[in-house]
């Protein structure tokens, strides 16, 4: 506060000034403090007390998370979130990025295609996971067909199948959000330069292999900004299961957000969810801190 | 644009490669052939659910006991339809979806308005009127529209409950605000961001204020932008499943809640064409803003990404 003269003088007085413009951000200063930080410092906090049917702030220590992860329900929650998760984002990298470098060699009906590729993206996962769960239905859906069309030895019954039940829910998901990956991917491959392609083609490089060594590590950004949504979104999945399966056959498709809910809302066991909460923020933490000091760390933005 | 890109990008290479250039291309070379035969399968397939909902709602159900799902109807009935709208049983109610329908519309319009609204002017004050720590405010914002939901959606029921309005529309609406806010602030952000400076500097010369400024300039010269942003909000909200089960009572549960619970109730026989009907009706919104908007939805997607 020493050297007053030349830092201050041209904003005399710094709490009224530009008055209007702090009241307007009110809003959003409520929103940051009160239920980004205090939200999530309030359950992390009661995350750690034995609270049953009202939050009570009795501390017990790891207790809510030693119960959790010795919970069966929970590591199936865990194990199906994995599966998911990372077939969810080999598979809509690929489909995504294959899609997007069809979508770019210059062709006809491109608008159509990509209207026609990203409709499911508008679509609610509720009614996305009922659609799949009738199509999928074993009575009806496609293995009827097949039987019908002479196999009749033909099993496709992913919703009633414990063991792989999490796979007719990617099924789903995939069809719901390919499309975006592949927009996002078409912009990544429109903002790569063309002299980059013509460089190639004089050096007689094959276009898969330009691609693979110099146009996806060029892509590097956009890969790693589509991950980091991919990602978080992973994590929340939840109305999907609920449509499709409610977290069915028995509890062979439950995941984590499901579980938060239900022990929340339903079984009145806070403390649980708590703890379930904070360790779905802790799997995004992992995720978003390391990205967001690579994206935001570095250089200074204003 | 991107016309524009590509006819300049062409004309180069005509002027590089002169008369060695590629041999013109057979409209069915083995590369056509190979690229729209890929694309189009994959269009059949994600058209395929919207076909088979459109087929199965308009079958009566002795006809969907029988046949496939796939094949069309071969008597065409609109009862699952009326059935879905106005007399599907959810609980007590069976007043059918129109319930949700409305709802949703009560639901949708204000959140909606209010958060663009909120938004917008936060957006602008990021941008235009600079304070002190309004930069923190706003990382702390963009990094917490990574936290769960989950993490948050406890301590909201408090904050509702003492103010009196958990269960009601207008505590959905605000919740609806306050997740909306990271996103929508972002995008408003970079937009008024990009308006030329001397034409803010000239406003403030004449003696335009805060308010004035926003009203009289920024508005008017950002309508694309409020048509993205209501795009993204009118469909975002409209898809939400998991707000309006916690904060709303079972009378005011939006639609995608009420079309689970008719959809997914274990009791009385089910009846796939109903179902179907109503989960068209549920879509139905959300897809004809889709194609209607075209372009600006594709935009307002790409906002949310690609950060500026």
């Amino acid at each position: 506060m020493g050297g007053v003269g030349v830092a201050t003088s041209d904003r005399p007085i710094n709490l009224f000034r530009n008055m209007t413009a702090k009241v307007a951000a009110i809003p959003m200063i409520l929103t940051v403090l009160f239920v980004f930080v205090g939200g999530t410092v309030w359950t992390v906090t009661y995350s750690f007390t034995s609270s049953k049917l009202l939050p009570k702030l009795k501390f017990v220590g790891l207790d809510q998370y030693e119960r959790l992860w010795s919970t069966n329900r929970w590591i199936i929650s865990i194990e199906n979130l994995f599966i998911y998760g990372i077939c969810s984002l080999i598979f809509s990298f690929v489909i995504g990025f294959v899609l997007a470098a069809l979508m770019d060699q210059k062709i006809r009906f491109e608008n159509t295609f990509r209207t026609i590729i990203l409709y499911p993206f508008a679509l609610s996962f509720i009614v996305t996971g009922l659609v799949w769960q009738w199509i999928l239905n074993p009575e009806f859906g496609v293995q009827n067909i097949v039987r019908s069309l002479g196999w009749t030895g033909f099993v496709f019954d992913p919703l009633y199948n414990a063991d792989i039940v999490i796979y007719g829910i990617l099924i789903a998901g995939l069809w719901q959000g390919t499309g975006l990956i592949m927009v996002l991917m078409l912009a990544g491959l429109r903002g790569i330069d063309e002299d980059v392609w013509k460089a190639a083609r004089v050096d007689g490089i094959p276009a898969w292999k330009t691609y693979l060594f110099i146009v996806i590590p060029m892509m590097r950004p956009v890969f790693v900004t589509t991950l980091v949504i991919i990602a978080s979104g992973i994590v929340r999945v939840y109305d999907l299961v609920v449509a499709q399966t409610s977290g069915g056959p028995g509890i062979a498709s439950e995941v984590p957000a499901k579980y938060v809910y239900d022990y929340m809302f339903q079984s009145q066991n806070l403390g649980q969810g708590f703890a379930a909460s904070t360790m779905m923020l802790l799997a995004v933490a992992i995720v978003v801190i390391p990205w967001a000091y690579l994206e935001f760390g570095g250089r200074k933005r204003g | 644009m991107a016309d524009v890109l590509t006819a300049s990008r062409d004309a180069q290479a005509a002027r590089f490669e002169g008369p060695h250039g590629p041999r013109p291309r057979n409209a069915f070379s083995r590369r056509n052939i190979f690229i729209y035969g890929t694309l189009i399968l994959v269009a059949l397939y994600y058209l395929l659910p919207l076909y088979v909902m459109v087929v199965t709602s308009l079958k009566g159900m002795p006809e969907i006991r029988m046949g496939n799902i796939f094949s069309p109807p071969i008597e065409v009935t609109f009862e699952p339809w009326v059935k879905a709208w106005a007399e599907a049983c959810t609980g007590l109610n069976c007043d059918g979806l129109s319930r949700g329908f409305w709802n949703s519309v009560r639901i949708t319009v204000p959140s909606v308005a209010v958060s663009i609204a909120i938004a917008s002017v936060n957006g602008y004050a990021l941008a235009n009127w600079k304070f002190k720590g309004a930069d923190i405010f706003f990382t702390i914002l963009i990094v917490g529209a990574f936290i769960p939901y989950q993490v948050m959606i406890y301590p909201i029921v408090i904050l509702l409950r003492e103010i009196g309005l958990y269960g009601s529309l207008t505590g959905l609406v605000i919740v609806h605000s306050i997740f909306g806010m990271p996103i929508l602030t972002l995008l408003f952000r970079n937009y008024f961001a990009s308006v030329p400076e001397e034409l803010f500097k000239a406003a403030r010369v004449d003696g335009a204020g805060f308010w004035g400024i926003y009203f009289q300039i920024m508005l008017p010269m950002s309508l694309p932008i409020f048509v993205v942003a209501m795009i993204l909000q009118v469909t975002g909200i409209w898809n939400d499943f998991l707000f309006g089960v916690i904060y709303t009572k079972p009378d005011l549960y939006p639609m995608t809640v009420q079309l689970n619970n008719i959809v997914n109730s274990v009791q009385g026989v089910k009846e796939y064409n109903v179902n179907m009907a109503a989960t068209l009706l549920t879509g139905l919104v959300p897809l004809v803003i889709y194609f209607v908007s075209g372009k600006l939805f594709v935009r307002g997607i790409a906002a949310g990404a690609v950060k500026g």
